[in-house]
């Protein structure tokens, strides 16, 4: 091909670039625009609490999807250990998404309810003390650490910011909400569970004095993978298939 | 430029430029490469044909193979149901003593159970099912909500202190933490626990602690502190202890009232599930 021509006309050359980085941007924008047909319509997903929000982003900032992915595939072996596989719905909240590339560590994404918090609490502070073969670091300053929660209502307003549907009064009262969920004795407790249906309140890390980063990080893995009910999810329908 | 010149040297073209004297030679590609290269277009192609590829404006393209990831793995997934089913069945309606008379039932449960175990128990009580301090060893004959086969598979079914409505509960309070008995008194009651299991203890802190072990204790625990399995509360007479069994580790149980947490699986697994799974708890050693 004759492309001295081309590349002696600088104006010609230049739409020429635009076009080939445009089919590069194309496909990974295009796909945006068919974001909703993708999340499937199910029933039981709600935008984090606060103290679920926090938690998840002690997940993120310890790195922890470097060795544990939140993602079912859809592979017999994988629905046969760790429940049905993995929705696009049940990530629709999560900016970004956990849903990592690599388990050095087991999946997480249905982990909420299978072991207990006691055990969470032993195994984070030293995970071989509860699974002897684990080269999974230990994480004990979670339960010393404060968590820093002044910031919690920006949060909020950051992810309503990006879709995630936080109404306004969820959003006024996320600090209020933050202490009502870690503490069972909180007087907001009500309000918090009429904001939040299903939420479990509780004292995470066995530490009333404290809500500890521990806290947050725990209560964000009981969560995990239990917000939709699959009872009324209907995986056969067309609508679902992919 | 569009005179060709062939390099004296290699004998292969350059491209015609020239920068102070200095030309590029023109390589063309191995062949390998290039059919290499043009194959991967063809198959894209076929792909495109075949498979789901290309997005549309309410959908995409479903390819003439009708391939979906999802349909794939629900066909699996019942295919090895189906493929239980029978054994799933018959293990459902035997008795112990049917699978255990019976080698297939007894194997199949036992795999199946093996499996399970590995995954869902092991994190708390161990990869041999040997327990660790606060979760139960399962292994011998010290069992806090029963040892029979319909004893474990309730256990696994609701949990202890779980969620589920029916969970098995007991609460040991915190007497010293919660100010329920003074200090000494604690420490007494610790001591008397020792002597429960025919240790050494403190004669006069044991001789103390007698009336407070019937006021504070003996409802759950029993008046001569054997337990009670109906209520989940443990022996203090066979030295077994989940907390740990030396005086400071009594004590501690005393003061904080620990109390575990077993999740409710049946949300998780199927009633044939925990049945296998329980056939294989039961096997460990320690059934009754």
């Amino acid at each position: 091909m004759k492309h001295a021509w081309l590349e002696k006309n600088s104006i010609v050359l230049l739409i020429a670039i635009i076009l080939v980085v445009a089919v590069g941007g194309a496909v990974e924008i295009a796909p945006l625009f068919w974001v909703n047909g993708t999340v499937e319509k199910v029933s039981g997903m709600r935008p984090y609490t606060p103290l679920e929000l926090a938690g998840r982003n002690i997940y993120v900032r310890e790195g922890c999807y470097v060795c544990h992915s939140q993602q079912i595939r859809t592979l017999r072996d994988e629905v046969e250990r760790y429940g049905h596989y993995s929705l696009a719905a049940e990530s629709m909240y999560d900016h970004p998404f956990q849903w990592g590339s690599e388990r050095t560590g087991p999946d997480l994404a249905r982990v909420g309810g299978k072991y207990s918090d006691e055990w969470h609490r032993a195994h984070l502070a030293d995970p071989r003390a509860a699974v002897p073969e684990s080269i999974m670091p230990p994480y004990r300053f979670l339960f010393s650490k404060p968590l820093d929660y002044r910031q919690v209502r920006n949060m909020l307003l950051a992810n309503r910011t990006v879709g995630v549907p936080y109404s306004d009064e969820q959003v006024a009262q996320a600090k209020a909400d933050l202490e009502a969920q870690a503490d069972p004795n909180a007087d907001g407790l009500e309000d918090f569970q009429k904001r939040y249906p299903k939420a479990a309140a509780r004292d995470f890390d066995g530490n009333p004095a404290l809500i500890s980063e521990g806290d947050a990080l725990i209560a964000y893995m009981q969560m995990l993978g239990t917000l939709v009910d699959f009872k009324s999810y209907q995986a056969s329908a067309p609508e679902h298939r992919r | 430029m569009s005179k060709k010149e062939i390099d004296d040297v290699t004998g292969t073209q350059t491209t015609g430029h020239e920068w102070d004297g200095i030309k590029e030679l023109d390589t063309p590609m191995p062949k390998w490469w290039l059919g290499l290269f043009y194959l991967c277009i063809v198959w894209a192609i076929g792909y495109w044909v075949l498979y789901p590829a290309w997005p549309g404006i309410t959908g995409y393209t479903r390819g003439l193979l009708n391939h979906s990831l999802r349909d794939e793995v629900t066909a699996n997934v019942t295919a090895l149901k189906q493929a239980r089913a029978g054994q799933e069945a018959a293990l459902g309606k035997a008795s112990l003593a049917e699978i255990q008379r019976n080698p297939d039932l007894l194997q199949f449960a036992m795999a199946q159970g093996r499996m399970l175990f590995g995954d869902n128990c092991v994190p708390c009580h161990g990869a041999g099912g040997q327990g660790a301090p606060g979760y139960p060893n399962l292994n011998d004959d010290v069992w806090l909500w029963g040892g029979t086969l319909a004893d474990i598979q309730h256990t696994i079914t609701v949990g202890v202190r779980a969620d589920h409505a029916n969970t098995r509960q007991s609460q040991m309070p915190a007497f010293g933490r919660d100010g329920i008995i003074k200090e000494q008194q604690v420490d007494d009651l610790a001591a008397y626990v020792l002597h429960l299991s025919g240790r050494d203890a403190n004669p006069r802190a044991v001789d103390r602690a007698k009336v407070l072990f019937t006021e504070n204790c003996a409802a759950c625990h029993g008046p001569g502190g054997k337990g009670s399995r109906e209520m989940g509360a443990p022996d203090l007479t066979d030295n077994e202890t989940l907390y740990g069994s030396s005086l400071a580790a009594v004590r501690d149980q005393i003061w904080n009232g620990h109390n575990g947490v077993m999740p409710s699986w049946s949300g998780r697994l199927t009633p044939e599930e925990i049945k296998a799974l329980a056939v294989y708890v039961h096997n460990l050693g320690g059934g009754d």
